[in-house]
């Protein structure tokens, strides 16, 4: 027999008053976690869906000559004389604090070409970095990512009268066409595209890139801090970063977590009160007992541990379960918030596990102090006299 | 063993219009080994002179000494500490824990004392014998009698082997041969060497003493009634 016993012994009889308590906790406990767990999900899906998104830095030498736009981008001063960067330059790009966060880096190189008669722009790539970049592609026959072969925009293709399998003649050298991709509503329609080192020695740049395209999966990390790292390791380019759909979409998300503290605080807040008032009430039921563990020699101390054992254990309970029923309603809400997509990624964290059951013990016990005080205050005697 | 001694203590509640004088200062000294009757009619004061004796109340005025230490000088966990060593408490309505077995109220008061799960059996076992309840161990309060539950109380009240039990009106809810049957069992402690202050308004379990003081309005009376206020040191045998 030790205190312990004594408060399990006692939730185990007055179980309606202990559910009610665990109720109060659960609901909060519950409502954070899968609130958080919901914001945390979303973020997940954004970042997954940036990479839908493509690009969202682009890096164009420093210049100062006429400007061009790009994918109604403006690139800053993109001209065919210009100072352009050099690929070792590029190599940097990996090395940046959050080079983590870099999905793709696509060089590309670019330059005018006459293509079956027609002059047009030819873009050097790298098409495995593409495929991350430009994931709406999509191509009637193949991207010549393991031979020489170009690959034509949908109106670079028409207006040349090009289909798959021509052969085309680039300055003096005889390039299949490998696919042709559909219409994409976008300057990629028009262009020539190569694999980066055959375009580099076709517009005789060997080693140098025009623009590089970045994408960045920052949910730890700004964009724009993401863009200072870039440009800090590459001084000769402008670091631009397009930001409007993902700073919408994260706004948008901002605004929803700021929501759920919101909601969460209130919760908890409740749940917090109705602990507080069963516990009081629970005191108040129990003034005999008190008394009697008063004449028996226990100490105030003793008493006060009962009380806070007993909310301690409660709390925990509620945390643990509170848990496990937020994330299950996080895996069932979540597909509603993200258009069906992930319902079977949302898996259990064990570093918030821990944080709702410490959490909730320590709002168990908080809440559950002053009744706590209140039954370690009481005078003995006059506890006994409540007979 | 312990000497238990009164110094005109007074115990007032309430003030102005409403103050209630529950004792009125009375001096008591009761010698280790006695089994004394505090008697009195309803609202004389008795159990509240009991409650004083076991350190759950302190005097308005005056002292209360055991073995010469002035219990309501000591701190609460002091004071706390001295229940827990010294006095073993009988109540009225047996006020055992209705979630505890048998055993578990028993072991109560060793809750809070440094001992091994086995150990505090054995005494709750030891105890639960000494009141013919040992079979009983495992059953909850409300599977037995009142008399068995008033045995229990007294159970509890010696599993810590305490020099002193108080109990307040321990046979009041009993009949009379169980009635009979806890005198038996307080006498039998009693000759065991314990302290045994008893508050009953019977005159029939009362004989079982071999002290009775009386009483009335809060100060001590003989036994016909007589207030003998202020009253010298009472040292002698019922």
């Amino acid at each position: 027999m030790t205190l312990k016993n004594i408060v399990i012994s006692n939730l185990r009889r007055r179980k309606a008053r202990a559910i009610f308590v665990l109720a109060g906790l659960l609901i909060g406990v519950a409502t954070v976690v899968g609130l958080m767990s919901l914001v945390r999900e979303m973020k997940n899906d954004i970042n997954h869906k940036l990479e839908m998104y493509g690009a969202n830095i682009l890096i164009v030498p420093k210049t100062e000559n006429l400007s061009l736009t790009y994918g109604g981008m403006s690139l800053g001063g993109v001209s065919f004389d210009m100072q352009e960067l050099h690929e070792e330059e590029v190599i940097k790009i990996k090395t940046i604090k959050n080079a983590a966060n870099v999905a793709a880096v696509g060089p590309m190189v670019l330059g005018l070409v006459t293509v079956a008669g027609r002059r047009g722009l030819l873009a050097g790539v790298d098409f495995a970095e593409m495929e991350i970049l430009r994931p709406w592609w999509n191509v009637r026959g193949e991207i010549p990512l393991h031979q020489d072969g170009i690959l034509l925009g949908a109106d670079a293709a028409r207006l040349r009268g090009l289909k798959q399998g021509d052969i085309v003649q680039l300055r003096g050298r005889a390039l299949p066409v490998t696919g042709i991709l559909e219409k994409t509503g976008s300057q990629d329609d028009g262009l020539v595209f190569a694999p980066l080192r055959l375009a580099q020695d076709i517009l005789g740049k060997t080693g140098r890139i025009s623009i590089v395209e970045v994408a960045a999966l920052c949910t730890g990390c700004p964009i724009p801090e993401m863009v200072r790292q870039i440009s800090a390791v590459l001084p000769s380019g402008t670091v631009t970063a397009i930001q409007q759909v993902v700073k919408g979409r994260m706004e948008t998300i901002g605004h929803f977590q700021k929501f759920s503290y919101g909601v969460s605080t209130l919760v908890l807040l409740v749940g917090c009160l109705m602990v507080l008032v069963t516990m009081m009430g629970s005191v108040r039921e129990r003034t005999v007992e008190i008394g009697i563990f008063r004449a028996m020699g226990f100490r105030k101390s003793h008493v006060l541990r009962i009380i806070l054992l007993e909310a301690g254990i409660i709390a925990a309970v509620a945390g643990i379960v509170g848990y496990f029923l937020g994330w299950g309603a996080t895996r069932l809400l979540f597909p509603l918030f993200s258009e069906g997509q992930g319902h079977g990624t949302i898996s259990l964290d064990p570093v918030m596990a821990v944080a709702a059951i410490l959490a909730s013990i320590m709002l168990g016990i908080t809440a559950s102090l002053y009744p706590a005080l209140m039954a370690s205050q009481l005078d003995p005697n006059e506890a006994l006299r409540a007979l | 063993m312990r000497d238990i001694n009164t110094e005109n203590i007074v115990k007032r509640y309430g003030t102005g219009a409403n103050l209630v004088t529950a004792i009125g200062g009375v001096t008591l000294g009761i010698t280790a080994g006695e089994f004394v009757a505090i008697m009195g009619e309803s609202g004389s004061g008795k159990s509240t002179l009991l409650s004083m004796l076991g350190g759950l109340n302190a005097p308005t005025s005056g002292s209360l000494s055991v073995d010469g230490v002035d219990i309501y000088a000591l701190a609460s966990d002091e004071r706390a500490d001295f229940r827990q060593r010294s006095i073993g408490f009988v109540f009225q309505n047996f006020n055992l824990l209705p979630y505890l077995t048998i055993a578990e109220n028993v072991m109560l008061p060793l809750a809070i004392v440094g001992m091994s799960k086995k150990k505090k059996l054995t005494a709750a076992i030891d105890a639960l014998a000494r009141v013919g309840l040992a079979e009983k161990a495992a059953r909850l309060p409300n599977q037995i009698s009142g008399g068995e539950q008033e045995r229990v109380a007294i159970a509890r009240a010696i599993v810590n082997k305490p020099p002193i039990i108080l109990a307040d009106e321990p046979t009041g809810n009993l009949d009379t041969h169980t009635g009979a049957e806890i005198m038996k069992l307080l006498t039998a402690l009693n000759q065991d060497g314990i302290t045994v202050i008893m508050v009953t308004h019977s005159n029939e379990y009362a004989l079982y003493t071999r002290r009775r003081v009386k009483l009335a309005d809060g100060l001590l009376a003989d036994e016909d009634g007589e207030v003998c206020f202020p009253v010298a040191r009472a040292t002698g045998q019922g």
